[in-house]
């Protein structure tokens, strides 16, 4: 079988270079036959892709330790669930992995466009084709998965050597998070390819107006919500399993995780500016441009240990294939862009400072910052070495003194930008769309202030996420309102047709309101306490309303590892309110150990409980215990914020136009889209 | 005031603050990567300042005494004695013959005071697979 995937990632490289060469040569000689086949030769790549990954996978469901990648990652006790995770766990695994979810983006366009777009598909189709030249090419030559095991035998001849069993899969991995975390991660880097694709494809073609935006909408919103959950995943794997009652440390790899969000989420902001008002192309264009660069930087941070990090201590050559990779990439969208660059004149300009082009500006200025506040101060160990020789790291001080106020901004123009209007915003209409939300904002934060809530930042932050909260509800029921109106349905029942109606506007809010949570979640941290503590059986250890009563201790041993655990019974106002159980795992293939924290969460605070070991002096278990704050709702965001994105990528339901006297809602009997709507506002806002 | 100059003063207002708030971070953060071997060659305010030194942790250094764990840190045939004198319990991966890298300042007899350990186990897996995979296991402050 590792014969069988390395023939299929060789004949992949080989299709993707005929897909990007012919493709080249049909745009030149614009020969249908030649489109048809470079199509055709990109969809084989794809497919061969599929094959080799899946051939890894066969390699460690059937226990192979002849390959030397299954035998770093897996042993034969490790559960289905995590041989399936284990195809990720290592660097070649990884890349493997990035051109497998690549090709089936790749795939996924090239069939869904291949009657579509005729002048676009076939520049769209060499840009992914060099995209996947490159990652095959490091498949193949550089971190191959498919690498046996050999040893020389008689007369020096190597041969085939297989092991008995494999060195098991890193205990910090073997965690569902873990398993679900990664593939979210990398849909997001490799689905933001896409629309780079697009952008840099009708750049090239000078392809005209808007339509590669209206094109590329969905396939970066997918991109985006994957790279999210992918970001929220891991911080909760961090806060699950490490142990340290944190989930974001600005690690260089979780850094690099946001950079690419951060410049997307800048761009799907400013496309708007684009379809509505035609502004802001050049900017547009390079925001794709820069997010698919993170992309490949942050593949780049993470697998070659250029900024050390717990994910990338090891030093690995991989690094001049990327910074050649990024060079190249540069060379191409500066070349496309300073080539057409009078194909993305602007057609507007900015009317006032109180309007919407405004806000999406200074939302698209503050995202910018914290990106590059965030990519200068990753890389800082790296520059400060090329300038000064001393290699000078910067730590979470200086990530949160910048972050934190730009993140503040960021949650006020998220209330504020909806609701000014395009070019010019009355004070009237200031007053009315603002006046009650703030007011409920600042009675909160008054509230909140009175009951002890006196962290400037978190309190400032309460008082926007109320503010913006209310803006939001607010939208919704004004909305709805003019529905029931007419139709005299529940609210409930109005405001899902209002969704539906324009479900990329308020699968926007819900959204919105997803972000209010989590921000909600990371004003917590200013108010978290811990408290660590020798413990004897029945002793007590008591943290905010929570007394915790060691009752034990037992031996669990499983399958793969035995687990130490701790038997914590939790009381609050001495009453038992449940049983906690951190325990410490033993994992017996590489003698590594690791931490299972127990949670109890509630949506006012977590009570994080970690068993630290053993003290040496005492032998008495050491307990640490956490109470965070309002973690819970950054979780919660999260789910939001997926839903709404998920609505936002459903199609609208037209409006119907409503005959006066028409008391049915007449949308449940008619097709969709059958009848044009007159009444109600249309399409994207 | 135009309308050009009304975005400019408020994109610079923006940036600006940002700039000095950067700056005031870095200032408070900013620490020095040196090696076993060159933390031997610093002399005068270099000795004192913030750094990090990476090392592999000698097999069979390890004591854990009450309030503080001592170690051996090895790298280029060098050897730096480190005292760990930080609240947090030491990751999973702090063991014998692991790569660790520890943070803190140089003390006058010698030693090397470390505030935070990251330690890497040295079997040969390549850490995590993906990107936003937290911070390991260095306790630091969140946000």
């Amino acid at each position: 079988m590792d014969v069988f995937g390395s023939f299929a990632l060789v004949l992949a490289l080989v299709c993707a270079v005929y897909a990007f060469v012919g493709g080249i040569a049909a745009i030149v000689t614009r020969h249908p036959l030649l489109v048809k086949s470079t199509r055709q030769a990109g969809i084989a790549t794809c497919c061969l892709v599929f094959l080799a990954t899946l051939s890894l996978e066969y390699l460690f469901f059937s226990d192979n330790f002849s390959n030397a990648y299954v035998v770093s990652h897996s042993n034969r006790d490790l559960s289905t669930f995590f041989k399936i995770a284990a195809l990720w766990s290592g660097q070649e695994g990884s890349l493997l992995f990035w051109s497998f979810l690549l090709s089936i983006y790749v795939f996924s366009v090239l069939i869904a466009y291949r009657n579509k777009n005729g002048e676009l598909m076939p520049y769209v189709g060499v840009v992914m084709a060099g995209v996947q030249i490159f990652f095959l090419t490091l498949n193949n030559f550089v971190e191959s998965p498919f690498k046996a095991l050999a040893a020389p035998g008689a007369g020096g001849v190597l041969s085939y050597v297989a092991r008995a069993d494999g060195n098991g899969l890193n205990p910090l991995l073997q965690y569902p998070e873990m398993v679900i975390h990664p593939p979210n991660l990398y849909s997001g880097y490799t689905g933001f390819t896409i629309p780079f694709a697009f952008a840099l494809g009708a750049l090239l073609a000078r392809y005209p107006g808007e339509k590669w935006i209206h094109l590329t909408r969905r396939w970066t919103m997918i991109a985006w919500m994957f790279q999210s959950v992918g970001i929220l995943l891991g911080a909760h794997w961090a806060y699950a399993v490490l142990g340290w009652g944190g989930y974001w440390g600005w690690d260089p790899v979780e850094n690099a995780s946001l950079l690419p969000w951060l410049t997307g989420t800048a761009f799907l902001h400013s496309v708007m500016m684009q379809e509505k008002r035609g502004m802001m192309k050049v900017w547009n264009v390079w925001l794709v441009f820069a997010t698919f660069l993170m992309c490949i930087l942050g593949t780049f941070l993470t697998r070659s240990g250029v900024v050390s990090s717990v994910h990338a201590f090891a030093q690995s050559n991989l690094g001049n294939w990327f910074v050649g990779f990024i060079a190249i990439v540069l060379l191409v969208c500066l070349g496309a862009y300073l080539k057409n660059r009078d194909y993305l004149k602007s057609e507007n300009q900015l009317d006032s400072i109180v309007s919407r082009e405004s806000s999406f500006l200074f939302n698209n200025l503050l995202f910018l910052v914290a990106c590059v506040a965030i990519l200068s101060g990753t890389l800082f160990p790296v520059f400060s070495e090329w300038f000064t020789g001393d290699r000078i790291s910067v730590g979470a001080p200086f990530f949160n003194k910048v972050n934190i106020p730009i993140g503040l901004l960021i949650l006020f123009l998220t209330g504020v930008g909806p609701l000014l209007a395009w070019r010019n915003t009355s004070t009237e209409s200031l007053k009315r769309n603002f006046g009650l939300p703030l007011a409920i904002g600042i009675a909160a934060g008054a509230i909140a202030f009175v009951l002890g809530f006196r962290e400037l930042y978190s309190l400032a932050c309460l008082v926007l996420c109320v503010f913006v909260a209310a803006t939001i509800v607010l939208e919704f029921y004004r909305g709805a309102k003019v529905i029931r109106a007419r139709s005299g349905a529940s609210f409930a029942a109005c405001a899902i047709d209002l969704t539906m109606r324009n479900t990329r506007r308020y699968g926007g809010y819900i959204v919105h309101m997803g972000m209010v949570f989590v921000f909600i979640g990371l004003a917590g941290a200013a108010f978290n306490r811990d408290i660590q503590q020798d413990m004897r059986i029945g002793q007590t250890m008591q943290i905010g309303p929570y007394t915790l009563l060691l009752q034990g201790f037992d031996a669990k041993p499983e399958k793969n590892y035995t687990a130490q655990r701790m038997l914590v019974e939790v009381l609050r106002d001495n009453k038992p309110l449940m049983m906690l159980y951190p325990e410490k795992r033993r994992f017996q293939a590489n003698e590594q150990n690791g931490t299972m924290v127990a949670i109890y969460s509630t949506l006012k605070e977590d009570l994080y409980v970690v068993y630290a070991g053993e003290n040496p002096e005492t032998q008495m278990p050491v307990i640490h215990a956490f109470l965070n704050p309002l973690v819970k709702w950054i979780w919660f965001g999260g789910v939001f914020v997926v839903f709404g994105t998920l609505v936002a990528l459903l199609p609208n339901r037209r409006a119907v136009l409503v005959l006066a006297g028409a008391q049915q809602p007449l949308t449940q009997h008619l097709q969709p889209g059958l009848t044009p709507s007159v009444t109600l506002r249309e399409g994207h806002d | 005031m135009k309308k050009q100059t009304k975005f400019g003063v408020g994109i610079s207002v923006i940036v600006i603050a940002l700039g000095f708030l950067a700056w005031l971070g870095y200032g408070e953060s900013k620490t020095y990567y040196h090696t076993i071997a060159e933390l031997q060659t610093l002399t005068g305010s270099a000795r004192s300042q913030r750094m990090r030194v990476g090392g592999t942790v000698a097999a069979g250094s390890i004591h854990r005494l009450s309030g503080r764990v001592d170690f051996v840190l090895e790298g280029e045939g060098k050897a730096l004695p480190v005292t760990y004198i930080g609240s947090d319990p030491l990751p999973d991966t702090f063991v014998d013959k692991s790569q660790a890298l520890v943070e803190g300042r140089p003390a006058s007899d010698g030693r090397f005071v470390a505030e935070h350990v990251q330690a890497k186990c040295a079997s040969k897996y390549e850490a995590a697979p993906a990107g936003g995979a937290a911070s390991g296991s260095s306790p630091q402050s969140s946000m």
